[in-house]
């Protein structure tokens, strides 16, 4: 029996100790939930690089579609005006 | 220890040590045959993560039954590195659970799943020894063994409570280690120092663990086998025919090149 044939692909999501957002790190096979998790725990921590881990089976990622990447993103190339420039943000602002 | 230890004080001492040392040793050792064959990826780094925290354990006490061992004899220095590979296998102080074959996956949860639950209540004791050395190394152990006891808790509820195959070898697992787990509880001479309150008495930990048992098990539609006549010895230096298969491969550097280095 081929395990990878039966087990489900999950992508997983890992927030450091410094990190404020979880960040993308890997995917990996597992039957559930818990058993996804418990494996990005032993593929993805074992250097300390985490303080808190999500998964979602890949399935259920939807994504955009690379052929698209003109008219979905290019017409935003000369819009300099919606970026944020214009403004003297505040020291106090953090995390910008 | 605080107050003055005794000659006998200090033989137990490094014997409890071993003890503790060559279970984790023996345990860790096993585990790590399956790195590399593991059923998937992510199983075979969890597996070798588990055998690389046991003996990680082991090196802890058997560089303080050194340290003791050195404290006595100041003529010849002993190192953690002669306790592991320059002993035989009558010296080797192990449950006999840990030199127990992998098996099938299910027997090496088994094996994982019954020595963890036994070192989870055992280090939450330990951590109140008087014995500084004793109790930190517990401390540190402890958050490592009580991921064990859930990962293989959980593999333990997932084939159990699985297909009919996976059900079938859980059950047979079970039964197959069932008798190897009494020896755990019943404290041989050397974990009997408890007047200064340095070691344990096991057999007070042995309602927790059946209780865990029972409850994992009930998890997994499995139940305990009907009262068996239990294994004993590991503690005495008495083995199964495993052990020195283990030893010769584990020892062959160090005895066929002595002072080797990487």
């Amino acid at each position: 029996m081929d395990p990878k044939k039966e087990e489900p692909l999950w992508e997983v999501f890992i927030r450091s100790r410094q990190g404020l957002e979880h960040k993308h790190a890997g995917s990996l096979h597992a039957a559930d939930a818990q058993m996804a998790i418990e494996n990005a725990r032993d593929v993805y921590t074992r250097r300390m690089e985490g303080a808190s881990i999500w998964v979602v089976e890949s399935k259920y990622i939807h994504a955009t579609n690379p052929d698209e990447a003109e008219s979905f993103f290019e017409p935003a190339n000369d819009k300099i005006y919606r970026h944020p420039t214009f403004y003297d943000l505040p020291d106090e602002l953090k995390y910008m | 220890m605080d107050s003055k230890p005794t000659d006998i004080d200090k033989t137990y001492l490094v014997d409890y040590s071993l003890h503790l040392a060559d279970s984790s040793l023996i345990m860790g050792h096993r585990l790590s045959e399956w790195t590399g064959h593991g059923p998937m990826l992510e199983q075979d780094i969890a597996i070798s993560n588990i055998a690389l925290d046991l003996i990680g354990q082991a090196r802890n006490f058997y560089q303080y039954a050194a340290d003791i061992m050195n404290s006595e004899n100041t003529e010849k220095s002993v190192t953690e590195d002669d306790l592991a590979y320059l002993r035989d296998s009558f010296e080797f102080k192990n449950f006999l659970i840990a030199e127990l074959p992998n098996g099938d996956w299910a027997q090496t949860i088994g094996k994982i799943f019954f020595f963890s639950a036994w070192q989870f209540y055992f280090y939450q004791k330990l951590v109140y020894s008087s014995n500084r050395q004793l109790s930190a190394i517990a401390e540190k152990s402890l958050k490592e063994v009580t991921y064990h006891v859930k990962w293989s808790s959980d593999w333990i509820i997932r084939l159990g409570d699985g297909t009919i195959e996976s059900r079938e070898r859980m059950m047979a697992a079970i039964e197959y280690l069932w008798s190897y787990t009494g020896e755990m509880f019943v404290p041989a001479e050397f974990e009997l120092n408890d007047e200064n309150k340095v070691t344990i008495d096991v057999s007070i930990i042995k309602k927790d663990w059946l209780g865990k048992v029972n409850l994992v098990l009930a998890g997994a539609t499995l139940s305990l086998p009907k009262e068996a006549w239990m294994h004993s010895g590991g503690k005495k230096g008495i083995h199964t025919e495993h052990l020195g298969y283990i030893l010769a491969e584990m020892q062959y550097m160090q005895r066929a090149y002595p002072g080797l280095e990487w």
